[in-house]
Protein backbone atom coordinates (compact mmCIF):
# COMPACT_ATOMS: atom_id res chain seq x y z
CA UNK A 1 0.00 0.00 0.00
CA UNK A 2 1.96 2.96 1.18
CA UNK A 3 4.93 3.94 3.29
CA UNK A 4 3.85 1.77 6.22
CA UNK A 5 4.47 -1.35 4.13
CA UNK A 6 8.13 -0.48 3.61
CA UNK A 7 9.04 0.24 7.25
CA UNK A 8 11.42 -2.19 8.95
CA UNK A 9 9.91 -4.24 11.76
CA UNK A 10 10.55 -3.10 15.32
CA UNK A 11 9.47 -0.20 17.49
CA UNK A 12 8.50 2.08 14.62
CA UNK A 13 6.39 -0.48 12.80
CA UNK A 14 4.55 -1.65 15.92
CA UNK A 15 3.56 1.94 16.75
CA UNK A 16 2.45 2.54 13.18
CA UNK A 17 0.52 -0.72 13.27
CA UNK A 18 -1.34 0.36 16.40
CA UNK A 19 -2.13 3.78 14.98
CA UNK A 20 -3.21 2.44 11.60
CA UNK A 21 -5.30 -0.29 13.24
CA UNK A 22 -7.01 2.23 15.49
CA UNK A 23 -7.82 4.49 12.58
CA UNK A 24 -8.98 1.70 10.30
CA UNK A 25 -11.32 0.21 12.85
CA UNK A 26 -12.78 3.54 13.97
CA UNK A 27 -14.13 4.58 10.59
CA UNK A 28 -15.20 1.42 8.87
CA UNK A 29 -17.68 2.25 6.15
CA UNK A 30 -19.92 -0.61 5.09
CA UNK A 31 -21.10 -1.14 1.55
CA UNK A 32 -24.81 -1.80 1.28
CA UNK A 33 -25.25 -5.37 0.28
CA UNK A 34 -28.64 -6.28 1.63
CA UNK A 35 -30.04 -9.24 -0.25
CA UNK A 36 -32.84 -10.59 1.94
CA UNK A 37 -34.41 -10.41 5.38
CA UNK A 38 -31.04 -9.92 7.12
CA UNK A 39 -30.91 -6.53 5.45
CA UNK A 40 -33.87 -5.42 7.54
CA UNK A 41 -31.92 -6.16 10.71
CA UNK A 42 -28.89 -4.44 9.19
CA UNK A 43 -30.99 -1.34 8.59
CA UNK A 44 -32.29 -1.53 12.15
CA UNK A 45 -28.69 -1.63 13.38
CA UNK A 46 -28.02 1.57 11.49
CA UNK A 47 -31.12 3.31 12.86
CA UNK A 48 -31.57 5.23 16.08
CA UNK A 49 -32.11 2.49 18.60
CA UNK A 50 -28.90 0.56 17.87
CA UNK A 51 -27.06 3.40 16.13
CA UNK A 52 -23.96 2.16 14.32
CA UNK A 53 -22.83 5.79 14.22
CA UNK A 54 -21.43 5.17 17.70
CA UNK A 55 -18.71 3.06 16.05
CA UNK A 56 -18.07 5.50 13.20
CA UNK A 57 -19.88 3.43 10.59
CA UNK A 58 -23.26 5.04 10.10
CA UNK A 59 -22.64 5.73 6.39
CA UNK A 60 -23.72 2.77 4.32
CA UNK A 61 -22.03 3.57 1.02
CA UNK A 62 -23.78 2.72 -2.20
CA UNK A 63 -20.49 3.09 -4.05
CA UNK A 64 -18.05 0.23 -3.39
CA UNK A 65 -15.09 2.55 -3.98
CA UNK A 66 -15.87 4.33 -0.74
CA UNK A 67 -16.53 1.25 1.36
CA UNK A 68 -14.18 -0.84 3.51
CA UNK A 69 -16.58 -3.48 4.76
CA UNK A 70 -19.06 -5.60 2.88
CA UNK A 71 -21.87 -6.94 5.05
CA UNK A 72 -23.37 -9.71 2.94
CA UNK A 73 -26.85 -9.77 4.42
CA UNK A 74 -28.98 -12.49 2.95
CA UNK A 75 -28.91 -15.47 0.65
CA UNK A 76 -26.70 -15.24 -2.43
CA UNK A 77 -28.09 -16.93 -5.51
CA UNK A 78 -25.84 -18.26 -8.23
CA UNK A 79 -26.96 -15.43 -10.45
CA UNK A 80 -26.02 -12.84 -7.82
CA UNK A 81 -22.59 -14.36 -7.15
CA UNK A 82 -20.66 -12.64 -9.97
CA UNK A 83 -22.23 -9.32 -8.99
CA UNK A 84 -21.12 -9.81 -5.41
CA UNK A 85 -17.59 -10.64 -6.52
CA UNK A 86 -17.48 -7.58 -8.73
CA UNK A 87 -18.58 -5.30 -5.90
CA UNK A 88 -15.89 -6.87 -3.73
CA UNK A 89 -13.24 -6.36 -6.41
CA UNK A 90 -14.25 -2.73 -6.79
CA UNK A 91 -13.75 -1.99 -3.11
CA UNK A 92 -10.41 -0.40 -2.25
CA UNK A 93 -8.03 -2.40 -0.07
CA UNK A 94 -7.90 -2.87 2.90
CA UNK A 95 -11.35 -4.44 2.86
CA UNK A 96 -13.27 -6.87 5.01
CA UNK A 97 -16.34 -9.08 4.67
CA UNK A 98 -18.95 -10.12 7.21
CA UNK A 99 -21.16 -13.04 6.24
CA UNK A 100 -24.35 -12.07 8.05
CA UNK A 101 -26.88 -14.76 8.80
CA UNK A 102 -27.10 -18.46 8.13
CA UNK A 103 -27.70 -18.13 4.36
CA UNK A 104 -24.69 -15.94 3.66
CA UNK A 105 -22.46 -18.01 5.95
CA UNK A 106 -23.31 -21.48 4.70
CA UNK A 107 -26.48 -21.48 2.64
CA UNK A 108 -28.55 -22.08 5.78
CA UNK A 109 -31.68 -24.09 5.19
CA UNK A 110 -31.56 -23.40 1.44
CA UNK A 111 -29.42 -26.35 0.50
CA UNK A 112 -30.40 -26.36 -3.16
CA UNK A 113 -29.13 -25.69 -6.66
CA UNK A 114 -29.98 -22.00 -6.68
CA UNK A 115 -28.17 -20.75 -3.60
CA UNK A 116 -24.42 -20.39 -3.10
CA UNK A 117 -23.54 -22.52 -0.07
CA UNK A 118 -21.73 -19.75 1.78
CA UNK A 119 -20.23 -16.57 0.38
CA UNK A 120 -16.76 -17.83 1.29
CA UNK A 121 -16.95 -19.70 -2.01
CA UNK A 122 -16.75 -16.31 -3.71
CA UNK A 123 -15.05 -13.82 -1.38
CA UNK A 124 -12.81 -14.24 1.67
CA UNK A 125 -14.95 -13.90 4.80
CA UNK A 126 -13.55 -12.41 8.01
CA UNK A 127 -16.46 -12.93 10.39
CA UNK A 128 -19.29 -15.44 10.20
CA UNK A 129 -22.47 -14.46 11.98
CA UNK A 130 -25.10 -17.13 12.65
CA UNK A 131 -28.79 -16.37 13.13
CA UNK A 132 -31.86 -16.29 10.95
CA UNK A 133 -31.87 -13.35 10.88
CA UNK A 134 -29.41 -12.25 13.54
CA UNK A 135 -30.73 -9.47 15.75
CA UNK A 136 -29.00 -6.07 15.51
CA UNK A 137 -27.07 -6.79 18.71
CA UNK A 138 -25.62 -9.91 17.08
CA UNK A 139 -24.52 -7.86 14.08
CA UNK A 140 -22.93 -5.30 16.36
CA UNK A 141 -21.20 -8.08 18.27
CA UNK A 142 -19.78 -9.39 14.98
CA UNK A 143 -18.70 -5.91 13.99
CA UNK A 144 -16.96 -5.38 17.33
CA UNK A 145 -15.17 -8.71 16.97
CA UNK A 146 -14.05 -7.60 13.51
CA UNK A 147 -12.89 -4.27 14.97
CA UNK A 148 -10.70 -6.18 17.40
CA UNK A 149 -9.15 -8.14 14.53
CA UNK A 150 -8.59 -5.00 12.49
CA UNK A 151 -6.99 -3.25 15.45
CA UNK A 152 -4.47 -6.11 15.78
CA UNK A 153 -3.74 -6.34 12.07
CA UNK A 154 -0.08 -6.52 11.06
CA UNK A 155 1.68 -4.40 8.46
CA UNK A 156 4.81 -4.60 6.35
CA UNK A 157 7.25 -7.39 7.16
CA UNK A 158 5.10 -8.53 10.12
CA UNK A 159 2.17 -8.95 7.75
CA UNK A 160 4.24 -11.02 5.36
CA UNK A 161 5.34 -13.24 8.24
CA UNK A 162 1.72 -13.78 9.35
CA UNK A 163 0.69 -14.62 5.79
CA UNK A 164 3.53 -17.15 5.53
CA UNK A 165 2.50 -18.75 8.83
CA UNK A 166 -1.15 -19.01 7.80
CA UNK A 167 -0.11 -20.51 4.45
CA UNK A 168 2.13 -23.07 6.16
CA UNK A 169 -0.64 -24.03 8.59
CA UNK A 170 -3.13 -24.42 5.74
CA UNK A 171 -0.72 -26.64 3.80
CA UNK A 172 -0.04 -28.77 6.88
CA UNK A 173 -3.74 -29.21 7.71
CA UNK A 174 -5.36 -32.51 6.86
CA UNK A 175 -7.88 -32.25 4.02
CA UNK A 176 -11.47 -32.95 4.95
CA UNK A 177 -11.60 -35.95 2.64
CA UNK A 178 -8.84 -37.64 4.64
CA UNK A 179 -10.47 -37.05 8.03
CA UNK A 180 -12.09 -40.30 9.12
CA UNK A 181 -14.10 -41.37 12.15
CA UNK A 182 -15.78 -38.98 14.54
CA UNK A 183 -15.46 -35.32 13.70
CA UNK A 184 -14.90 -34.36 17.33
CA UNK B 1 -35.56 20.51 -30.87
CA UNK B 2 -39.20 21.32 -30.89
CA UNK B 3 -39.96 24.20 -28.47
CA UNK B 4 -43.24 22.52 -27.71
CA UNK B 5 -41.39 19.72 -25.88
CA UNK B 6 -41.25 21.62 -22.61
CA UNK B 7 -44.84 22.71 -22.77
CA UNK B 8 -47.56 20.78 -21.08
CA UNK B 9 -49.70 19.00 -23.58
CA UNK B 10 -53.39 18.36 -22.97
CA UNK B 11 -52.45 14.72 -22.40
CA UNK B 12 -50.17 15.71 -19.46
CA UNK B 13 -52.99 17.71 -17.99
CA UNK B 14 -55.11 14.62 -18.01
CA UNK B 15 -52.64 13.03 -15.57
CA UNK B 16 -52.63 16.09 -13.33
CA UNK B 17 -49.03 17.01 -14.11
CA UNK B 18 -49.87 20.65 -14.50
CA UNK B 19 -51.50 20.66 -11.09
CA UNK B 20 -48.48 18.96 -9.50
CA UNK B 21 -46.11 21.45 -11.13
CA UNK B 22 -48.18 24.32 -9.78
CA UNK B 23 -48.15 22.88 -6.25
CA UNK B 24 -44.44 22.20 -6.11
CA UNK B 25 -43.57 25.73 -7.21
CA UNK B 26 -43.94 27.90 -4.08
CA UNK B 27 -40.77 26.71 -2.30
CA UNK B 28 -39.46 30.26 -2.23
CA UNK B 29 -42.79 31.66 -1.08
CA UNK B 30 -42.01 34.21 1.63
CA UNK B 31 -45.55 34.65 2.92
CA UNK B 32 -46.33 34.58 6.64
CA UNK B 33 -47.91 31.12 6.47
CA UNK B 34 -44.80 29.57 4.93
CA UNK B 35 -42.56 31.16 7.58
CA UNK B 36 -44.74 29.70 10.33
CA UNK B 37 -44.51 26.27 8.74
CA UNK B 38 -40.72 26.47 8.64
CA UNK B 39 -40.66 27.49 12.28
CA UNK B 40 -42.86 24.53 13.10
CA UNK B 41 -40.29 22.25 11.44
CA UNK B 42 -37.39 23.69 13.37
CA UNK B 43 -39.41 23.45 16.58
CA UNK B 44 -39.56 19.67 16.17
CA UNK B 45 -35.78 19.57 15.83
CA UNK B 46 -35.35 21.81 18.84
CA UNK B 47 -37.71 19.92 21.12
CA UNK B 48 -36.02 16.58 20.32
CA UNK B 49 -33.00 17.72 22.35
CA UNK B 50 -35.04 17.36 25.51
CA UNK B 51 -36.57 13.97 24.68
CA UNK B 52 -35.27 10.76 26.19
CA UNK B 53 -32.52 9.14 24.08
CA UNK B 54 -33.74 6.02 22.33
CA UNK B 55 -30.32 4.44 21.74
CA UNK B 56 -29.26 1.36 23.69
CA UNK B 57 -25.53 1.55 24.42
CA UNK B 58 -25.13 -2.04 23.31
CA UNK B 59 -21.74 -3.47 24.27
CA UNK B 60 -21.90 -1.78 27.68
CA UNK B 61 -25.65 -2.06 28.29
CA UNK B 62 -27.22 -5.33 27.22
CA UNK B 63 -30.98 -5.26 27.29
CA UNK B 64 -32.42 -8.65 28.21
CA UNK B 65 -34.05 -10.45 25.32
CA UNK B 66 -37.62 -11.65 25.30
CA UNK B 67 -38.05 -14.47 27.77
CA UNK B 68 -38.50 -17.14 25.11
CA UNK B 69 -35.94 -15.77 22.65
CA UNK B 70 -34.39 -18.49 20.51
CA UNK B 71 -30.69 -18.37 21.25
CA UNK B 72 -27.91 -20.91 21.55
CA UNK B 73 -28.98 -24.46 22.45
CA UNK B 74 -28.31 -26.21 25.71
CA UNK B 75 -28.20 -29.92 26.58
CA UNK B 76 -29.74 -30.27 29.99
CA UNK B 77 -28.96 -32.62 32.86
CA UNK B 78 -30.98 -34.56 35.41
CA UNK B 79 -30.68 -33.33 39.02
CA UNK B 80 -27.92 -35.85 39.74
CA UNK B 81 -25.82 -34.78 36.74
CA UNK B 82 -26.71 -37.53 34.24
CA UNK B 83 -27.41 -36.22 30.75
CA UNK B 84 -31.00 -36.07 29.58
CA UNK B 85 -30.06 -36.72 25.95
CA UNK B 86 -30.69 -40.32 24.94
CA UNK B 87 -29.25 -40.06 21.45
CA UNK B 88 -32.56 -40.72 19.66
CA UNK B 89 -31.74 -38.28 16.80
CA UNK B 90 -35.31 -36.92 16.70
CA UNK B 91 -33.87 -33.39 16.80
CA UNK B 92 -31.68 -34.13 13.81
CA UNK B 93 -34.68 -35.50 11.93
CA UNK B 94 -36.81 -32.48 12.79
CA UNK B 95 -34.16 -29.97 11.75
CA UNK B 96 -35.17 -28.26 8.48
CA UNK B 97 -31.61 -27.11 7.81
CA UNK B 98 -29.84 -30.38 8.68
CA UNK B 99 -27.77 -28.51 11.23
CA UNK B 100 -27.75 -31.22 13.91
CA UNK B 101 -25.62 -34.35 13.86
CA UNK B 102 -26.17 -36.99 16.55
CA UNK B 103 -24.57 -40.34 17.10
CA UNK B 104 -26.01 -42.47 19.86
CA UNK B 105 -23.98 -44.80 22.03
CA UNK B 106 -24.78 -47.60 24.48
CA UNK B 107 -24.57 -46.99 28.20
CA UNK B 108 -22.61 -49.69 30.01
CA UNK B 109 -22.52 -50.35 33.77
CA UNK B 110 -18.98 -48.97 33.76
CA UNK B 111 -19.85 -45.83 31.83
CA UNK B 112 -23.39 -44.60 32.44
CA UNK B 113 -23.95 -41.16 30.87
CA UNK B 114 -27.74 -41.01 30.88
CA UNK B 115 -30.51 -43.02 32.56
CA UNK B 116 -31.57 -45.99 30.45
CA UNK B 117 -29.80 -47.75 27.62
CA UNK B 118 -28.60 -45.06 25.25
CA UNK B 119 -26.89 -41.68 25.38
CA UNK B 120 -25.75 -39.09 22.84
CA UNK B 121 -22.18 -40.03 22.08
CA UNK B 122 -21.59 -37.32 19.52
CA UNK B 123 -23.71 -34.20 19.46
CA UNK B 124 -22.92 -31.40 17.05
CA UNK B 125 -24.89 -28.34 16.01
CA UNK B 126 -23.66 -26.35 13.04
CA UNK B 127 -24.63 -22.79 13.93
CA UNK B 128 -23.99 -21.60 10.40
CA UNK B 129 -26.86 -23.81 9.22
CA UNK B 130 -29.12 -23.44 12.24
CA UNK B 131 -32.06 -21.12 11.69
CA UNK B 132 -33.10 -21.07 15.37
CA UNK B 133 -36.61 -22.25 14.55
CA UNK B 134 -36.97 -24.40 17.65
CA UNK B 135 -38.33 -27.50 15.90
CA UNK B 136 -35.58 -29.57 17.57
CA UNK B 137 -36.82 -28.38 20.95
CA UNK B 138 -40.35 -29.48 20.10
CA UNK B 139 -39.10 -32.84 18.87
CA UNK B 140 -37.02 -33.68 21.94
CA UNK B 141 -38.85 -36.37 23.96
CA UNK B 142 -36.83 -35.94 27.14
CA UNK B 143 -36.60 -32.14 27.21
CA UNK B 144 -32.84 -32.57 26.92
CA UNK B 145 -32.49 -29.87 24.30
CA UNK B 146 -33.65 -26.36 25.11
CA UNK B 147 -32.62 -22.92 24.00
CA UNK B 148 -30.90 -20.24 26.04
CA UNK B 149 -31.09 -16.50 25.51
CA UNK B 150 -27.43 -16.26 24.59
CA UNK B 151 -26.93 -14.70 21.17
CA UNK B 152 -23.33 -13.52 20.83
CA UNK B 153 -22.13 -16.27 18.52
CA UNK B 154 -20.12 -14.60 15.75
CA UNK B 155 -16.73 -16.14 15.02
CA UNK B 156 -14.07 -16.07 12.36
CA UNK B 157 -14.09 -19.57 10.92
CA UNK B 158 -16.65 -22.15 9.93
CA UNK B 159 -15.18 -24.90 12.10
CA UNK B 160 -15.38 -22.77 15.25
CA UNK B 161 -19.13 -22.46 14.76
CA UNK B 162 -19.75 -26.20 14.85
CA UNK B 163 -20.54 -26.62 18.52
CA UNK B 164 -19.62 -29.95 20.11
CA UNK B 165 -21.35 -31.69 22.97
CA UNK B 166 -18.95 -30.10 25.50
CA UNK B 167 -19.90 -26.62 24.29
CA UNK B 168 -23.62 -27.33 24.49
CA UNK B 169 -23.89 -29.25 27.77
CA UNK B 170 -25.33 -27.34 30.73
CA UNK B 171 -22.87 -26.65 33.55
CA UNK B 172 -22.94 -28.80 36.67
CA UNK B 173 -25.10 -27.24 39.35
CA UNK B 174 -24.82 -27.81 43.10
CA UNK B 175 -25.53 -31.45 43.99
CA UNK B 176 -24.71 -32.68 40.51
CA UNK B 177 -22.05 -35.19 39.66
CA UNK B 178 -20.05 -35.32 36.44
CA UNK B 179 -21.07 -38.38 34.40
CA UNK B 180 -20.26 -41.17 33.80
CA UNK B 181 -21.58 -42.48 37.10
CA UNK B 182 -24.18 -45.10 38.05
CA UNK B 183 -27.88 -44.26 38.27
CA UNK B 184 -29.54 -43.19 41.52
CA UNK B 185 -29.84 -46.21 43.82
CA UNK B 186 -33.09 -48.12 43.33
CA UNK B 187 -34.16 -46.05 40.33
CA UNK B 188 -35.07 -46.81 36.74
CA UNK B 189 -35.19 -44.45 33.77
CA UNK B 190 -38.91 -43.96 34.48
CA UNK B 191 -38.07 -42.60 37.93
CA UNK B 192 -35.80 -40.07 36.26
CA UNK B 193 -38.41 -38.92 33.78
CA UNK B 194 -41.02 -38.53 36.53
CA UNK B 195 -38.63 -36.15 38.28
CA UNK B 196 -38.34 -38.29 41.39
CA UNK B 197 -34.55 -38.15 41.60
CA UNK B 198 -33.68 -35.36 44.04
CA UNK B 199 -29.95 -35.09 43.39
CA UNK B 200 -26.77 -37.12 43.41
CA UNK B 201 -26.54 -39.76 46.15
CA UNK B 202 -23.21 -40.28 47.96
CA UNK B 203 -23.25 -43.88 46.68
CA UNK B 204 -22.97 -42.57 43.10
CA UNK B 205 -19.67 -40.85 43.86
CA UNK B 206 -18.44 -37.66 45.49
CA UNK B 207 -20.76 -34.72 44.77
CA UNK B 208 -19.45 -31.42 43.56
CA UNK B 209 -20.28 -28.28 45.47
CA UNK B 210 -20.05 -25.89 42.57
Amino acid sequence: MGLEEKLPSGVVLTSVEKLAGYMRKSSLWPATFGLACCAIEMMAAGAGRYDLARFGMEVFRASPRQADLMIVAGRVSNKMAPVLRQIYDQMAAPKWVIAMGACASSGGMFNNYAIVQGVDHIVPVDIYLPGCPPRPEMLMDAILKLHENIGDAKLGSNRERVIREVEAAALAAKPTIQITGLLS
Amino acid sequence: MNPMDNELTPRDNEFGLAKAAAESAPILDQSAGSFFKQLQGFWVTFIMQFKKVNTVQYPEVKEPTAERFHGRHQLNRHPDGLEKCIGCELCAWACPADAIYVEGGDNTPDAQFSPGERYGKVYQINYLRCVFCGLCIEACPTRALTMTNEYELADESRSKLIFEKEDLLAPLRAGMLMPPHPMYPGSTDTTYYKGEVPGADPSQGATTNV
